[in-house]
């Protein structure tokens, strides 16, 4: 299995999940899923809600641990790691969550500062200027004395953006970036992960159920359903897969192999019964 | 009947669960302790916030709570004719008993439950779980502070209440009832101890506020990450700090002058 998933995306991978199992609240959310994720390509992970997607990411992450199942970033396997080894892990490993996650008493400044206070003993006139280039590179340089509170859904993942990157990671993790954006912040975001991947020569990871955005960004795609892997390749080899189900994802088609009726007994018997 | 004792069984096991992981938080809220010390700055924030944001609730009620001690004792203590003793009774009231006691459920309802709130929506927003992935551990940074905020600021805030409700006392007893007061303040000043009475009331107040900003804090950690998850936490913060504290008390006051 794996020798035929690194034939696809070339043997430079830089995070590999091998037979992952994980289950939550008594439901089986993986189910033996094998990913390779490309070092220097934005790979996106689709699939509809409630699939485990962000799950995915945690587990990526070290923030959840698997049933079952090996995940390596960068060589090391995450979950063998001790507690100091996978702080140091995460240094280099970026996470925009899908709110933003910014700490709420901390101005804009302050947010993209954190990391590099916590991590690094560089002296604040250093901080300011490493700070003011990343929010340079996210367009809101001019929004340093704001505080959270203050910025729209989109201005706060642009933030959120430049605090992920602001200790130079190997890799960034993407939660729904495209959720709830209007289309000028989505054009934003989309420009911004490709912008960054290709300028800073990261690895991204976009985990999304935006089929028109997420297939115009990705350079590799796996798609995920009821714990397993439905599809994967590039954009073209997605679009060109003739599974019913795929096609009903990506069109959005509100009936088909996923039916749009949760089961229920026969409308007529239902209606009937006395309550 | 099965059915019953496995539902025992359950809440049993879920009530032992949820200690476990309180205490487990509360060693790595403790295993902070050095990176704190590093820090003071974040103490101090944290002090503020537990300790002088409740200084005006904690001397408006220590004010009131001294001036009824002194109403009512001296209607008591005139029908011995021991008026004059009306400083005495006031003021070991409040070191003792009452300073620590309504303090710490003042916090609790005012501080405890601000902190359980803003962990929990911390959690909610996912904060947490983002400096997590800064690779910042969110107990030491978030918590440890926190803690030790409300353990420090407990036996400053119940000093205040005793000292404030002292003077509460006197306005009304000397000021308004007309008690003598060179008696007020020398019997004050020959029967309170400073080892038997202010000692022990400052270590009741620091069993306080370890206990109070424990739950609390354990509470906003354990919360479910939605808005009715934390509102329910938030409630649980002030129920368990008030019984937890008024069990502790007897048990104190049964340990420090049950002779």
């Amino acid at each position: 299995m794996s020798d035929i998933l690194l034939d696809e995306v070339g043997d430079d991978v830089l995070v590999r999940v091998r037979g992952l199992v994980f289950s939550h609240g008594g439901r089986r959310i993986f189910d033996g899923v094998d990913l390779d994720l490309p070092r220097g390509k934005v790979t996106a992970v689709m699939g509809p809600s409630g699939t485990g997607k962000t799950t995915l990411l945690k587990l990526i992450g070290g923030q959840l641990r698997p049933d079952a199942g090996r995940i390596e970033v960068d060589g090391q396997d995450v979950h063998a790691l001790s507690k100091a080894e996978l702080f140091r892990l995460r240094t280099r490993m970026g996470m925009l969550f899908q709110s933003g996650a910014l700490l709420t008493d901390l101005s804009v400044f302050d947010n993209v500062a954190y990391p590099l206070r916590e991590h690094t003993a560089l002296p604040e006139s250093m901080i300011r200027k490493l700070v003011l280039i990343k929010l340079e590179a996210v367009g809101l340089r001019g929004a340093r004395d704001l505080m959270p509170s203050e910025l729209s859904g989109g201005m706060a993942r642009r933030v959120a953006l430049a605090r992920a990157i602001a200790l130079d990671p190997m890799m960034i993790m993407y939660d729904e970036p495209f959720t709830g954006q209007d289309p000028i912040s989505m054009g934003v975001l989309v420009n911004l992960i490709r912008r960054l991947n290709d300028a800073s020569r990261l690895t991204s990871i976009v985990v999304s159920h935006d089929v028109a955005d997420t297939l115009a960004i990705a350079d590799y795609l796996y798609v995920i359903a009821g714990g397993q892997v439905m599809a994967r390749g590039t954009p073209a080899e997605i679009r060109a897969n003739p599974s019913e189900w795929l096609t009903q994802f990506l069109e959005g088609l509100p009936d088909g192999p996923v039916h749009f009726h949760y089961p229920a007994a026969a409308l007529a018997a239902d209606l009937l019964e006395t309550a | 009947m099965v059915e019953s004792l496995a539902r025992l069984g359950h809440l049993g096991l879920h009530a032992l669960a949820r200690i476990g992981r309180g205490h487990l938080l509360l060693l790595g809220i403790l295993g902070g302790l050095p990176s704190l010390a590093a820090r003071p700055r974040l103490l101090l924030a944290q002090v503020y916030n537990v300790g002088v944001l409740s200084v005006l609730i904690i001397a408006v009620s220590g004010l009131f709570v001294g001036m009824v001690l002194s109403l009512q004792g001296h209607y008591v203590l005139s029908q011995f004719g021991a008026a004059e003793s009306l400083g005495v009774m006031v003021a070991a009231s409040l070191v003792r008993e009452l300073g620590p006691v309504v303090t710490a459920l003042l916090v609790a309802g005012r501080a405890g439950s601000a902190l359980t709130a803003e962990i929990g929506l911390m959690k909610a927003t996912e904060q947490l779980s983002g400096l997590e992935m800064m690779a910042v551990d969110p107990v030491k940074r978030i918590l440890t502070p926190r803690f030790f905020g409300g353990l420090v600021s407990m036996p400053l805030l119940a000093a205040l209440f005793s000292a404030v409700g002292v003077i509460g006392g006197w306005f009304v007893g000397v000021g308004l009832l007309g008690v003598d007061e060179g008696a007020f303040w020398s019997q004050m000043q020959n029967k309170i101890d400073f080892r038997e009475d202010i000692v022990n009331g400052v270590i009741k107040s620091l069993v306080f506020g370890w206990v109070v900003t424990w739950i609390a804090l354990f509470e906003g950690h354990d919360a479910i990450p939605t808005s009715e998850g934390v509102s329910r936490a938030t409630t649980r913060t002030v129920v368990h700090s008030a019984l937890a504290v008024l069990g502790l008390d007897f048990v104190l006051t049964a340990l420090m002058f049950g002779d």
